[in-house]
């Protein structure tokens, strides 16, 4: 993403060329910052690795033990719950690809200034309403009720989807769909910004080169316009699954105690059961097996399909 | 028909989009809805009543208005510092070739690409450790935290692409660089900064997870206010409050683009 922005102009004045006193002028204008990154984000996840280790109770105090079955017992007890949170992300993030990239295309090519801008501000102003509200918000739409479910009903799409797990029951609140749906709802702007950035830069004439040689407009999709807004996808996708696998609000407010996700297990452990070292093991493995996805599909991505 | 066929064909991506945007707006316009609702017992999910009794006294609801006050206070709070801290890692980011520039960018980077319980249950656990008492400070301290590489992000983006000669201009005409800082460097930073201000307010100001594991008992912000009720009985007035909120950025927004349009009509 900061490709780009690393080639505009800007004024680099090698360290041997400048006077010795401004030389540390780079290292003070980091220093509050960073250390305030360092104290409350890098020591506090050092510090995790040590907590879940530890054994002890909040009475006894926590000493480190090198307890290592914490993990054991951590993920055999919770193994579904990353299933459900990596599964559910991966469904969300594919459905708000789904829904963003004709949003973001028409943003970019088909909209009128005048209408790029409104429609822009209606996908950004969500950001300053307030999340839960909005997701409490779903639990009306999706009501058993309510309209959403009585016109499923009545095109029997329900026991479809009854039938393939998605929901129980006839309805729709709290249901994996239900959770699905929040999750897919609630990243939706994060995957439309960068498809949106990237799809924007793209020349027009690239379009109408295409068609001269005789693309068919779906041709084009896929042999110009998709390639170039690759960095796009990769940026969006990481910027929806990456939060939405740690999420614990849908899972609360939209599902029922089968659907909770990992984040609903790390909280309960950490303000309700007070067992610390589980929840420090339990996130120290979310954030392991994230970063790890990460790098492999940074990779895949950025190496073998954008070059 | 056939025509019909043709136009659904010819518009196909222009619909989707808009039934994509409808899927982002209805729940918006679903609060909006419910804030005249009268409801029937304690929650407000199913319409009973129109009545406008929640407008006319928004703060009708015990704490709900302490809530959204100590809401802004955190946020004007965790917005100054992020913004001053960023600020200048940006520029040291944008501006100098230095030893351990790549290890700086990667930490800055490195927050963002946390899922916010990972971050909220370690710092929770260090303050824990240290015996600090959770409350006002520790979600002043967390918030910074994570609105801090936002708006360095925002920032270096902006004085990247700003062309250094106007500076160099500026010194050549006898500018101090405190003047070149203050009247060339700042002013054409500005855009940038204040979309990470703006970016940090909004981060902090709506923020639950983090603030659920760094707040303890007492300390209740307006998200942890709808967190608590949404278990206990939803009062009108959240949707009220949410609403407000909602047109006040389309509002916000409008008006930023419209000055903005103007200074560029002007220069």
């Amino acid at each position: 993403m900061t490709a780009t922005a690393e080639a505009a102009p800007t004024q680099v004045i090698p360290l041997q060329d400048r006077p010795p006193r401004r030389r540390l002028t780079p290292y003070w204008l980091l220093l509050p910052g960073l250390a305030w990154l360092v104290v409350f984000f890098v020591v506090p996840m050092v510090y995790q690795a040590s907590t879940s280790l530890q054994t002890g109770s909040l009475e006894q105090g926590f000493q480190l033990t090198w307890h290592f079955s914490t993990y054991w017992d951590a993920l055999s007890e919770y193994k579904w719950h990353f299933v459900r949170s990596f599964g559910f992300s991966a469904i969300a993030t594919l459905l708000c690809l789904a829904i963003g990239y004709p949003l973001a295309y028409t943003i970019a090519f088909k909209a009128s200034k005048r209408w790029r801008n409104v429609i822009l501000i209606l996908v950004i102003a969500p950001f300053f309403t307030s999340f839960l509200i909005r997701t409490l918000a779903w639990k009306t739409i999706l009501s058993d009720s309510g309209p959403v479910v009585e016109t499923l009903n009545a095109l029997h799409l329900l026991s479809l989807t009854d039938a393939i797990g998605l929901t129980t029951g006839q309805r729709l609140l709290a249901t994996p769909l239900a959770v699905i749906c929040g999750l897919t709802y609630n990243f939706l702007p994060f995957m439309i910004l960068p498809l949106y950035t990237s799809l924007e830069r793209i020349d027009p004439r690239l379009h109408e080169a295409a068609g001269d040689l005789y693309a068919r407009p779906f041709t084009t999709f896929r042999k110009v316009t998709f390639p170039i807004s690759l960095p796009g996808v990769v940026a969006g996708t990481l910027l929806t699954f990456i939060p939405a696998s740690g999420d614990y609000i849908n899972a609360q407010l939209l599902g029922s105690p089968s659907e909770q996700m990992i984040g609903n297990a790390i909280q309960k452990q950490f303000l309700n059961v007070l067992d610390y070292p589980t929840a420090a093991a339990l996130s120290f493995i979310l954030m392991a097996l994230i970063l790890g996805m990460v790098t492999v599909y940074m990779r895949k991505a950025g190496t073998e399909e954008l070059v | 028909m056939s025509r019909i066929v043709k136009w659904v064909r010819a518009h196909l991506v222009v619909l989707a989009g808009v039934l994509a945007l409808a899927y982002l707006v209805l729940p918006n316009l679903v609060v909006l809805a419910f804030s005249f609702n009268k409801p029937n017992g304690k929650f407000n999910y199913e319409w009973n009543e129109f009545s406008t009794d929640a407008w006319t006294d928004p703060c009708g609801v015990a704490d709900m208005c302490g809530s959204l006050s100590l809401s802004l206070q955190i946020a004007v709070l965790a917005t100054i510092g992020a913004t001053v801290l960023g600020t200048m890692v940006a520029f040291a980011l944008a501006r100098y070739r230095f030893r351990g520039r790549g290890g700086a960018t990667g930490l800055i980077f490195l927050p963002m690409a946390m899922p916010e319980v990972v971050m909220a249950a370690s710092l929770g656990t260090l303050f824990l450790n240290m015996r600090i008492p959770f409350g006002f400070t520790t979600i002043l301290i967390a918030h910074v935290m994570f609105c801090l590489s936002f708006v360095v992000t925002a920032v270096k983006a902006r004085v990247m692409s700003m062309d250094p000669r106007l500076e160099q201009a500026a010194q050549d005409l006898y500018a101090t660089p405190v003047q070149t800082f203050l009247k060339v460097t700042l002013p054409l930073a500005a855009p940038g900064i204040a979309a990470g201000a703006l970016l940090s307010f909004a981060l902090s100001f709506d923020d639950f997870i983090i603030t659920q594991f760094n707040s303890g008992p007492t300390t209740v912000t307006f998200p942890m206010f709808v967190w608590g009720a949404s278990q206990r009985g939803i009062p009108v007035q959240v949707n009220v409050i949410g609403t407000a909120m909602f047109l006040a950025a389309v509002v916000l927004t409008v008006v930023g683009q419209w000055v903005g349009n103007r200074r560029k009509a002007q220069a």
